[in-house]
């Protein structure tokens, strides 16, 4: 399950956008859900927004992948 | 300035010989005027939040956490206000700043020195005022904010107003995140990234700001500026920084305007002064910040800030003649 940490800053409307569009690229249909309660989202132990979980593992934080960095990231899990 | 030189040269030339202006008109200077700093501007904000990106790419607010959690207060509003500087502050990462160095246990005080010099000195401000003062001047601001950041969160650390803070704990502790380790290669995308992101976010208004700056260079009177905002009048420093406040999400335009106000006889405390309450006191950041602590903390932290920046802008008022 893939999850994107923010409250709803820009940035993180866009690491959505390319975290969907990585996954129509890999013809892959997995659930992406948005977190946006900030109690939850400092359970993770970061700082920094957007984030980017895949199975309750953070794989970046602060900073907006490109969909070809979030389809080297996520293509062996 | 002697670097600058060839960009003069370039500005004298598109005005004179391109747009074919009378040489020693007042059009011509100020169009010249206008060409030289925006050429400047605009290459050293590429060149210096390039650096600084790279810095940063080695210090996330994950790691600064772990910094200041192990450190004394006094040491630790040091560092907080030196870590500051690096550090980008904008208003959608306050809150999860602020929760995450609470949750750590870094001390209220050294929370507060941060938040005080993260988004003081930041390096679009220092840019510009070097690009524009000179180095003696953005070394002098660069200065003070550290002094009122450091004061500041010793302040705020003796009053003992923890019980301000709203209780976010869920009852669970953080995960502990594994830091990875950036490449170089992944450095350079993130300062490549992050300095077209500034420059396009902030060029439009530096641009306007030097444009009117060209203008009021050229054309208004000296004395009309300096009767009203000149070293003699008490209330030019906290006039000054009331004006401040509400203007944080412009502060890139307004400080080459500021360049030129000094030029026409504002005085070089008054400005100083204006500039920091443009970015050390932003009303957006005071609203995001009443989602995890109380008004009044958020008063009283103002206050502070606010009185220190009044007394470093009197203070180079009386220094700078």
């Amino acid at each position: 399950m893939i999850k994107i940490l923010g409250m709803g800053c820009p940035s993180c409307a866009t690491l959505e956008k390319n975290v969907k569009e990585a996954l129509k690229q890999l013809n892959r249909t997995d659930e992406v859900i948005k977190i946006t309660d900030i109690k939850e989202i400092m359970g993770y132990g970061i700082m920094s927004v957007p984030a980017l979980v895949v199975d309750e593992k953070v794989l970046s934080y602060g900073t907006v992948l490109s969909v070809d960095e979030i389809k080297n990231l996520i293509k062996n899990i | 300035m002697s670097i600058f030189y060839p960009i003069q040269l370039l500005a004298n030339w598109l005005t004179y010989s391109v747009f074919s202006i009378a040489p020693k008109s007042i059009l011509a200077e100020a169009v010249s005027f206008f060409i030289f700093d925006t050429i400047k501007i605009l290459l050293l904000l590429i060149v210096i939040i390039f650096i600084v990106s790279i810095v940063r790419s080695f210090l996330p607010p994950e790691k600064i956490k772990k910094i200041l959690s192990h450190n004394n207060k006094y040491v630790g509003n040091v560092l907080a206000s030196l870590l500051g500087i690096i550090t980008p502050f904008c208003t959608c990462s306050a809150i999860p700043l602020f929760l995450g160095f609470v949750e750590a246990g870094v001390p209220l005080g050294t929370t507060f020195s941060f938040l005080v010099a993260s988004p003081m000195i930041n390096e679009v401000a220092v840019v510009l005022l070097f690009g524009l003062f000179g180095l003696k001047i953005a070394s002098l601001y660069i200065v003070s904010g550290l002094i009122i950041a450091i004061l500041s969160g010793i302040i705020i650390g003796h009053l003992k107003v923890e019980n301000l803070v709203e209780d976010f704990s869920n009852g669970k502790k953080a995960n502990e995140l594994n830091l990875s380790s950036l490449s170089w290669k992944q450095r350079f995308i993130y300062a490549r990234n992050y300095t077209f992101g500034i420059v396009k976010k902030v060029w439009f208004f530096v641009v306007i700001g030097i444009a009117i700056g060209a203008w009021i260079h050229g054309y208004i009177p000296a004395e009309l500026i300096a009767k009203y905002a000149g070293g003699n009048n008490w209330y030019a420093v906290p006039l000054a920084v009331l004006i401040g406040i509400p203007l944080y999400s412009n502060a890139a335009g307004v400080i080459p305007l500021v360049g030129v106000l000094t030029e026409k006889g504002v005085s070089m405390g008054t400005a100083l002064a204006f500039m920091m309450a443009v970015t050390g006191l932003s009303l957006p950041e005071f609203l995001i910040l009443r989602k995890v602590m109380k008004t009044k903390l958020i008063v009283i932290f103002a206050g502070i800030v606010g009185v220190g920046i009044i007394f470093t802008g009197y203070l180079f008022n009386f220094l700078i003649k």
